[in-house]
């Protein structure tokens, strides 16, 4: 049994861990290219959304690699991620590969569910050893988590850009191939040292909340790496979606730690009262969050017909308007160019640098700026 | 007397008996705002967001337009799930919020929020908070809402006949008169999609008086039988948790199997999540019957649409005359395009 599961962002490397910790062989499938998008768009419906693309190919460049099982979560609706698997299987059943599914759906109620589907999977392994190998997996992912604040953190405020970035690439790497808690200690603190010790600018730094879809927002790729754009334009990037947090509230059901969910649900209230499916209502709180915390602007992501976002989206014109921050929509799909998000994002920096200084001079006068505005793709 | 606007779009094929009724009951007015013209859909992307399926832009224009006629409220209510454990679509849920982040200065919505996926006890509350806006008691808005189920139940009776919904409306409105269903027709075709896009005439671009048009008998999933469709789509590995996707699919595959059916033809809207998915496994199961998937968006043409049609129908009657001729059953055959 050779195990493979569509890549997320950095999610490979805690379930590569989790999966070794459990005695099983792992195929990680290979860094997602256009190569794996190709495949993807020319097996997969149509219509369907991105990430049901890209994670088709994943599957196909695995199985070419020798998998034979993939690991896929379910879900229950009303978002079409749930049926993805299904539809996945068909697909890749009628291309003929040989393989079995193993779909993960998230326990209704008890946490013990979870945890015998994940025994489930591995091989002669004893209560023990499963929590040891969740929990070093964890502690991995939340290393990654530290690492990629200061990284986003230190990537708008350096000359050396080319310098953050690669320590971000190593770090990944490092965390992946470490197999003890001490040496994840050890590559995070010499990457926090590190971009510590870079040279910085003086410029004015914008503070940008990333919103949206989880998978768009997590995976760079589906997002034309959208956090190391905007740092590129000394924007600070903060994600409003954590894998951990993601996992502990869908997964484990908010059991491992805290979850922050009431709080956002309490502002999106006034906007949305009831969850859309997907991350719809988490879409319009965290931005309502963002403005509350002072950022300048919002960005959302999300695939291109995502039905939760596209009631998100039509929401965040009214919270542009009350909460008095700028929001941009980003939809993307196998379409999207570079040179086109590029040019996007630089003049929504542009207009939030713009009506930053405005800000700040009138504040003299005491009148408070009130300029906002929407962009949308179209 | 109060006023109730029910715009004429999304789930109106489906529950408007009930809520004409109700509201009737409880002595208000019930407007709508007509039906769907080329200016409700201008209206409509004008106000919804480019990335809207072409359903919601136009349920955007019918609210505009109802608007326009002042009504004191507006029904737009929040349709979370009409059964247990199934959804419709998650824009379905955030349609009164999307209505007022849109249209600040629309009256107020009456936004009864419709949710049957766990219990139905929440829903009484609202429907019985939604009676002291009528100033009517408990007994009567139980008895208004109850003689609401009881209409739309009348109306199912005469779709089941063969009527669509909004055939089967103008008779129920005016008593039983109305076009009369002619059969003189040689083929059956099987037609799918979701209902508050296939039965409006100007979104569906007309597709079923068109396949009527060309001599065709439409069987619509409403005349399919309950228990059999719901059987077929319970064969599935994993049941389709929308409401109108499980049911489009369990038709499908009863249609597949039925002898009276000689083609499927499934209406998809551009942007549409569930179609997008449910179509793809409808045309992989449907493996007995030509099946024909046709999207649709607003830049659709009448023109392309009856092409297809036309060929469609003309490849149905072709595999009759072979099949008559020769005993070699002729195989599944699927197109799919825009």
């Amino acid at each position: 049994m050779r195990v493979t599961f569509p890549h997320m962002g950095f999610m490979h490397i805690p379930i590569k861990s989790l999966l070794e910790g459990l005695h099983r062989e792992v195929v990680v499938p290979p860094p997602i290219t256009q190569h794996t998008l190709a495949l993807g768009i020319k097996y997969a419906p149509e219509s369907a959304c991105l990430p049901l693309k890209i994670g088709l190919g994943n599957y196909i460049e695995a199985l070419e690699a020798g998998a034979d099982t993939i690991l896929m979560a379910g879900g229950w609706g009303p978002c079409r991620f749930g049926l993805y698997a299904q539809v996945q299987r068909d697909i890749l059943q009628e291309l003929g590969y040989d393989f079995q599914m193993v779909i993960l759906e998230a326990p209704d109620s008890k946490i013990s569910q979870l945890f015998d589907q994940l025994k489930r999977l591995g091989e002669k392994v004893s209560f023990f050893e499963a929590v040891q190998a969740i929990r070093f997996a964890w502690y991995k992912t939340a290393a990654i988590e530290k690492a990629e604040e200061r990284y986003l953190f230190t990537l708008p405020r350096t000359i050396d850009k080319d310098r953050a970035e690669q320590l971000w690439d190593q770090v990944l790497l490092g965390i992946d191939q470490a197999k003890s808690r001490k040496a994840v200690d050890e590559i995070l603190n010499q990457a926090l040292q590190a971009w510590d010790g870079l040279p910085l600018h003086h410029e004015p730094v914008l503070r940008i909340g990333l919103v949206g879809e989880v998978y768009t927002v997590l995976e760079p790729f589906s997002n034309q790496n959208i956090a190391r754009n905007l740092g590129r334009l000394n924007a600070e990037v903060s994600n409003s979606i954590q894998l951990t947090e993601w996992l502990n509230d869908n997964l484990f059901k908010g059991h491992l730690i805290k979850s922050r969910t009431p709080h956002i649900n309490n502002c999106a209230r006034p906007y949305l009262p009831c969850s859309v499916g997907g991350h719809g209502r988490e879409t319009v709180g965290t931005t309502v969050n963002f403005a509350h915390q002072g950022y300048d602007g919002v960005v959302q992501v999300g695939p291109l017909t995502c039905m939760p976002e596209i009631v998100a989206q039509t929401i965040l014109i009214r919270v542009a308007k009350e909460e008095q921050i700028p929001c941009m929509t980003l939809y993307f799909d196998e379409h999207s160019g570079n040179a086109g998000i590029q040019t996007r994002l630089e003049a929504f920096t542009d207009m939030l640098r713009r009506r930053k200084a405005l800000q700040t001079e009138n504040s003299d006068f005491q009148q408070g700026g009130t300029c906002s505005a929407v962009l949308s793709r179209g | 007397m109060t006023r109730v606007g029910i715009p004429q779009g999304l789930f109106y094929f489906y529950h408007y008996p009930l809520w004409k009724t109700f509201f009737s009951d409880l002595g208000a007015e019930v407007i709508t705002s007509g039906p769907t013209s080329r200016q409700t859909i201008d209206v409509g992307i004008d106000h919804a967001v480019d990335e809207c399926c072409l359903p919601i832009k136009v349920y955007f224009g019918h609210v505009y337009q109802m608007m326009q006629q002042q009504p004191d409220y507006i029904l737009v209510p929040r349709l979370i799930s009409t059964e247990h454990r199934s959804y419709i679509c998650p824009k379905f849920m955030g349609i009164p919020d999307m209505i007022r982040a849109t249209m600040p200065d629309c009256p107020p919505l009456i936004d009864i929020t419709i949710d049957c996926s766990r219990e139905t006890r929440q829903l009484w509350r609202d429907i019985y908070q939604l009676g002291t806006l009528f100033k009517a008691s408990r007994k009567s808005t139980k008895a208004a809402y109850e003689h609401g189920l009881q209409e739309m139940r009348s109306l199912r009776v005469l779709v089941r006949q063969g009527y669509t919904p909004g055939e089967a409306m103008q008779l129920w409105e005016n008593n039983g008169e109305g076009q009369t269903l002619d059969n003189n027709s040689d083929i059956c075709v099987g037609v799918l999609g979701h209902g508050y896009s296939l039965y409006d005439p100007a979104i569906s671009l007309n597709l079923i008086q068109r396949l009527r048009d060309l001599g065709c008998k439409v069987v619509l999933l409403e005349s399919c039988s309950r228990d059999l469709v719901e059987q077929e789509a319970a064969r599935l590995p994993k049941k389709v948790f929308w409401t109108l996707g499980r049911k489009m699919l369990g038709s499908a595959l009863v249609m597949d199997q039925s002898e009276d059916i000689d083609g499927i033809v499934y209406l998809a809207c551009f942007g549409c999540g569930p179609d997008s998915m449910v179509g793809d496994i409808v045309s992989r199961k449907v493996n007995h019957k030509p099946f024909m998937l046709v999207t649709i968006d607003e830049h659709s043409g009448e023109g392309g649409l009856l092409t297809r049609l036309e060929a469609f129908c003309d490849m149905l009657r072709r595999k009759q005359v072979r099949e008559l001729e020769s005993n070699i059953p002729a195989y599944g055959f699927y197109a799919h395009s825009h």
